[in-house]
């Protein structure tokens, strides 16, 4: 069988069990979110927090609560790493205190879903603070996430009423029901695989020509298998998803993959249910599938005919790849964890391709919507829905609607501020850093080493960096070395910003459709539920992004895959 | 004033208290119960498939390794032991950071295409390769001249095993046709038939080969 039909059988195996699983997980989520009833163990929580999940928000309230949240999280975790040097050997491993700038950075970046890591894991991480700490956020991140995105559907699907739901409700049962339950079962299968998962400590194994090997030991299955589901990202080591105790053969690649994919496609379906018309879901469902369709393939043919002077005198573009994996499922792999707010890697972006490692940051600066983080993902392909049914409003002339709800100058302004927030924490990051005589410093791939002089990889990286950051993906052409109190710092407030920033323009505009009365469908109602909706927000999505990133990216991968 | 001071200080203890359950739930009792799962039903796996020949930890399965004599180049890194099937080229590192333990650190080279290092790397492998294995520069497979993305990637391709096979067997005094068959035996096929690439574990095949090397080729 050549490489590139195994490629496309396994794209193929991967479609097939996300079809499978998209009716029955999109239902079930949906009724979690609409449930009236408390699990015991649920009410035990509750009464702990001391909240009353029966009490409808309004939105500000519901903001809040994300807020609130969100805020004692990232100051427990940027403890939990302060005090590392003075806990126990059996928790710390050995390892001492995080700088304080990096803490700051790691507590951002975990709290905020993106997971990105200026650190190594098997060199800075303890029990403690992988265990307790980053897999918890793991659990949480993704949870706030989907409430956010549920409490949007709730403006849509609820009419002259404020009311959003009960954060502290959403956010337990997304935990407690959905990822929970979900992660055992894939921890399992990945122990099964060859991952590991035990307490002990780092220890040495012989090797067979002689001397010793030092290993980790960790809790790593049951932190890999939230890492993918909840679209966050971190790795239990240093090379993340590429390392064999994360992933260890071709099949728990596949899975994992599978994992990252699975709730952001099926929330389309929950949403389809909690509005009352599931062929809404598919149409934002048909228009998530075709961009991440597109570009996988894109990817897969540009990594297998590996353009770029170093690949082509190897042969292949296996630098920074996996035997097991292969350059097919590492492309599958690529596309799926940028176009998805998750940022795992099983081969390493920076080597790929120039046109491929284009590919990665765009699908990142589209804004993660196809199919994008869990939550993150539905909310922010809404937002552009939102923007779609306007543009159409205005080639016919009349006050654009979607499902029912009037978008009226407070929803576009609302929709137009979501829109604006990452490109410009992105931009204006990347341009400070190249403007300034320290932080280009942290560049691998420098002018002078590039075979053409240009320099354009160098500059990618920089881009990719803060793309990475403030659209919470957490991948990185890792060459930079971003340990360095500047970029620990803005990293850190751009994953923040980039994280928190649109949440209250969505949790806004969900509260100003909640309190309007719908309108009833007329002939001249455009049909959303339609193919030409979906290729409507298509076209959308690709110009509006497309063009506000076009300059900074003809800079960087097009000027380096172009030479 | 004193009343959104006093709701702030509600809310973020409720937001504390969320964390601290939820911390117990996803971070204490959920990696508790997998661990016990994982340990009672995959017992070697969970704890990395370390493999023992005659009672003596020889490595992990999972884990890339290196084969080298003890003598080293001109630039100081140890040369390839002929005796063995070498593995991939790797970035991984030392521990920089904390130096209490000398612990491998995962990771790749992270150069780009274009890089001109990545280049010359790559043309230095090839000939290295080569003239190691007595073979063509062009003979020599792609995943022999590039570094894996872990730096701990226990496989080759059955190609770039097959290509060492001839010179491993000179080196250990066997037939080649016993050590090519030993290969062929160790090619792993791709998961399920499609899933991945097929592969050898160097580990594995080097295990093998010792046997065969000890009982003077007769297996």
């Amino acid at each position: 069988m050549s490489p590139v039909l195994s490629g496309v059988l396994q794209l193929l195996a991967l479609i097939a069990a996300l079809a499978l699983s998209y009716r029955p997980l999109g239902d079930f989520m949906a009724g979690v979110y609409s449930s009236g009833k408390h699990l015991r163990a649920e009410k035990l929580i509750y009464r702990t927090i001391g909240a009353d999940p029966d009490a409808g928000m309004r939105w500000p309230a519901y903001l809040r609560g994300v807020l609130a949240f969100s805020a004692v999280g990232v100051l427990f975790l940027y403890l939990l790493q302060r005090i590392q040097g003075v806990l126990p050997d059996s928790l710390s491993l050995g390892f001492t205190a995080i700088s304080p700038d990096q803490a700051f950075n790691t507590a951002a970046s975990f709290v905020a879903n993106t997971n990105w890591q200026s650190y190594s894991g098997e060199q800075a991480m303890g029990h403690a603070v992988q265990t307790l700490g980053l897999a918890v956020q793991n659990f949480v991140s993704a949870a706030v996430g989907m409430a956010v995105a549920v409490a949007l559907v709730r403006g849509f699907a609820r009419s002259r009423t404020g009311e959003l739901g009960n954060f502290w409700a959403d956010l337990v049962r997304g935990t407690v029901r959905i990822l929970l339950p979900l992660s055992v079962v894939g921890a399992v299968v990945l122990v099964a695989c060859g991952a590991i998962q035990n307490f002990s400590g780092i220890h040495e194994i012989g090797q067979l020509a002689g001397g010793t090997q030092q290993v980790n030991g960790g809790a790593v299955a049951s932190q890999e298998v939230i890492k993918e589901l909840g679209t966050n990202g971190g790795g239990y080591f240093n090379a993340n998803s590429a390392h064999p105790f994360e992933n260890p053969d071709a099949f728990s690649n596949l899975f994992e993959i599978f994992l990252i994919l699975v709730i952001p496609f099926a929330l389309t379906r929950t949403f389809g249910k909690l509005v009352g018309n599931v062929k809404q879901g598919y149409a934002i469902l048909a228009a998530m599938g075709v961009i991440w369709l597109g570009f996988t393939a894109l990817m897969m043919w540009t990594e297998y005919a590996h353009h770029g002077p170093a690949l082509q005198a190897a042969g292949g573009a296996m630098e920074g790849k996996e035997q097991r994996f292969g350059v097919g499922a590492s492309a599958i792999f690529a596309t799926t964890t940028t176009l998805t707010s998750t940022g795992a890697v099983d081969s390493f972006h920076s080597s790929y391709t120039g046109l491929g490692g284009g590919i990665t940051l765009l699908s990142m600066m589209l804004g993660e919507i196809a199919p994008g983080g869990v939550g993150s993902g539905l909310y922010g392909m809404l937002v552009m829905a939102i923007i779609a049914v306007f543009i159409a409003g205005l080639m016919v002339g009349r006050t654009p609607e979607y499902l029912g709800k009037k978008i009226g100058t407070r929803e576009i302004k609302l929709a137009a501020c979501y829109i604006l927030i990452t490109p410009t924490l992105v931009l204006g990051f990347t341009a400070l850093s190249m403007a300034l005589s320290g932080p280009p410093e942290s560049i691998l791939n420098v002018k002078g080493n590039s075979v053409d002089g240009s320099g354009a990889h160098g500059f990618s990286e920089v881009l990719y960096a803060f793309t990475s950051g403030a659209n919470n993906n957490g991948s990185a052409f890792a060459g930079l070395n971003a340990n360095t109190p500047w970029y620990n710092t803005t990293i850190g407030l751009a994953m923040l910003l980039g994280r928190f920033l649109p949440m209250v323009f969505v949790l806004a505009l969900a509260g100003s459709l909640a309190e309007q009365t719908p309108v009833p469908e007329t002939a001249g109602t455009l049909r959303t539920e339609k193919p030409l909706f979906a290729g409507l927000l298509v076209g959308a999505i690709l110009i509006i992004t497309g063009l506000t990133y076009f300059p900074a990216l003809a800079l960087g991968p097009m000027a380096e895959g172009l030479s | 004033m004193n009343n959104s001071v006093r709701s702030t200080a509600r809310l973020v203890g409720a937001g504390l208290r969320a964390l601290l359950v939820l911390t117990v739930v996803c971070g204490v009792i959920y990696p508790l119960v997998v661990t016990g799962i994982a340990q009672a039903a995959f017992h070697g796996k969970a704890n990395g498939s370390e493999v023992t020949v005659d009672g003596k930890s020889v490595g992990s399965e999972r884990l890339g390794q290196s084969y080298t004599l003890d003598k080293k180049d001109k630039d100081g890194n140890p040369l390839p032991d002929p005796k063995f099937f070498q593995p991939r080229p790797s970035a991984a590192g030392p521990n920089a950071e904390n130096t209490r333990y000398k612990l491998i650190v995962s990771g790749a080279s992270n150069l780009a295409a274009d890089s001109k290092t990545l280049l010359d790397a790559v043309k230095q492998r090839r000939a290295d390769a080569a003239a190691f294995n007595h073979v063509e520069p062009s003979a020599v497979p792609v995943d022999a001249l590039t570094a894996s993305a872990s730096g701990l990637d226990p496989d080759i391709s059955p190609a770039y095993a097959r290509l060492q096979a001839k010179r491993v067997a000179e080196a250990n005094g066997l037939p080649a046709d016993k050590v090519e068959k030993l290969v062929e035996d160790h090619v792993d096929g791709r998961v399920l038939g499609f899933m991945g690439e097929e592969r050898v574990n160097v580990l594995k095949l080097n295990i093998a080969l010792r046997e065969l090397a000890g009982t003077g080729g007769k297996q």
